[in-house]
């Protein structure tokens, strides 16, 4: 017997929160999934909707990508708004 | 602890000094305090002890579920048994979580249950004593879940991220744990004098056995150094064992109940409490397999598994049905 394949758990804790992932488990299909990750991860009303996914369709990045990936971003600080120097006469923008 | 005898597969701690890029980078990691992520480099050693110490983990929480499933059948009240029910269910729960943070590290879940299974893997020593009346129910929420929560707060922070995220769901399960048992032994110690006994004889026979659960005494912990500087233990079986000392003896007086340990006493200068020398044959004992219940729990186990094969390949068969219809319907 094949083991069940390992599901990815997304949990919308409120209403206009977005899913959330918080952990994995094992079942035979994406109904069952759904009903064991109500039963593992939502015992305490942490849920309002679940959203499941096969493990192994998550592409992930790797941690090699680190610097291509993300260093581009550090040196463009005048991408926020701390970047700009407001005079104090004008106040709150 | 849950994880009491987690051989560590790392020969002495090296310096940061005479690692190499890879492991200095990860040593690095972890004495920063960032968080190794599954796809990171860790040495063989981590990964291989960390399989060890979070499966050890995830069976204590399985094989766990058995000395207290003992008593639904026989809670004394409906909300009793609702509320057990409700507890061993998170332990099912909290054994999940774990398996699934081991499987990040490579193991399936399957190697997991068969070392279970074969008796190759451990669990938690305290496991394989037998719960012989309500009162033990009681004793195990407040002392056994009380002691892993001194244990498992700390691992929150290791530096293995899946662990550490699996501890904080656990964590917040384990305060409802420690709560119903000192709420049991609450009620039975202010109940008749028949009931207040039996709170006693669970104290009796729990508190030791509690108390070996940090597992042997610093000096006898081969393991610890490498596994401290990995970040994947955070505190020392001693230091752990007397915080938990220090927390429950006072709360044993509150219920009016004796410790049974000759040599307690307070120490003014330590501000600790000062306690008698483990039967550390005992635990010895129990830990490699003979204990009162370890031929019973491993049964119960094996029945378990064995039972539910048809149930697993029921599922399995269904979902492939409905795959191929699905298809066939396109």
């Amino acid at each position: 017997m094949t083991e069940w394949p390992l599901w990815e758990i997304f949990i919308r804790g409120q209403h206009g929160m977005s899913h959330r992932h918080v952990g994995s488990l094992h079942a035979p299909d994406a109904e069952i999934a759904i009903n064991n990750a109500r039963d593992v991860y939502t015992r305490r009303n942490e849920g309002v909707s679940i959203w499941v996914m096969k493990s192994s369709d998550i592409v992930a990045s790797s941690p090699d990508q680190k610097g291509p990936l993300f260093d581009p971003a550090q040196s463009k600080t005048y991408r926020h708004p701390t970047f700009f120097e407001i005079p104090e006469e004008i106040g709150k923008m | 602890m849950y994880a009491q005898m987690v051989e560590s597969t790392g020969k002495g701690v090296r310096s940061l000094e005479d690692m190499d890029g890879q492991e200095r980078t990860f040593q690095e990691k972890i004495n920063t305090g960032v968080r190794i992520e599954p796809k990171d480099w860790m040495p063989d050693g981590y990964r291989k002890t960390l399989i060890r110490q979070i499966s050890q983990h995830a069976h204590s929480e399985i094989v766990g579920q058995l000395p207290e499933a003992n008593w639904i059948s026989r809670a004394p009240t409906l909300q009793r048994k609702a509320i057990l029910l409700a507890k061993v269910q998170d332990e099912a729960g909290h054994g999940l979580y774990l398996y699934c943070a081991a499987e990040t590290l490579g193991v399936s879940r399957d190697e997991m249950t068969a070392q279970l299974l074969s008796g190759k893997a451990k669990y938690s020593s305290i496991f394989n004593y037998p719960t012989l009346t309500w009162a033990d129910v009681g004793a195990i929420g407040w002392l056994v879940d009380g002691a892993a929560i001194m244990n498992q707060v700390p691992l929150q922070r290791c530096s293995y991220g899946p662990y550490g995220r699996a501890m904080v769901r656990v964590c917040k399960e384990e305060s409802f744990h420690q709560r119903q048992g000192f709420d049991i032994m609450r009620v039975l110690c202010e109940g008749t004098p028949e009931q207040k006994s039996m709170a006693q004889d669970a104290l009796n026979r729990w508190w030791w056995p509690s108390i070996m659960m940090f597992g042997p005494s610093d000096e006898q912990s081969v393991h610890s150094a490498q596994s401290m500087a990995w970040g994947i233990k955070l505190s020392s079986n001693d230091e752990l064992r007397q915080k938990f000392v220090d927390q429950t003896v006072p709360q044993a007086e509150y219920l009016g109940l004796t410790v049974p340990d000759g040599d307690l006493e307070w120490d003014e200068s330590r501000g600790s409490y000062n306690f008698g020398e483990i039967d550390w044959d005992e635990f010895f004992q129990v830990i490699s397999g003979n204990g009162p219940c370890n031929k019973e729990r491993m049964a119960a186990r094996t029945k378990a598994w064995d039972d539910g094969a048809w149930f697993r390949d029921g599922l399995q068969a269904f979902s492939e049905r409905q795959a191929v219809q699905a298809i066939a319907a396109e």
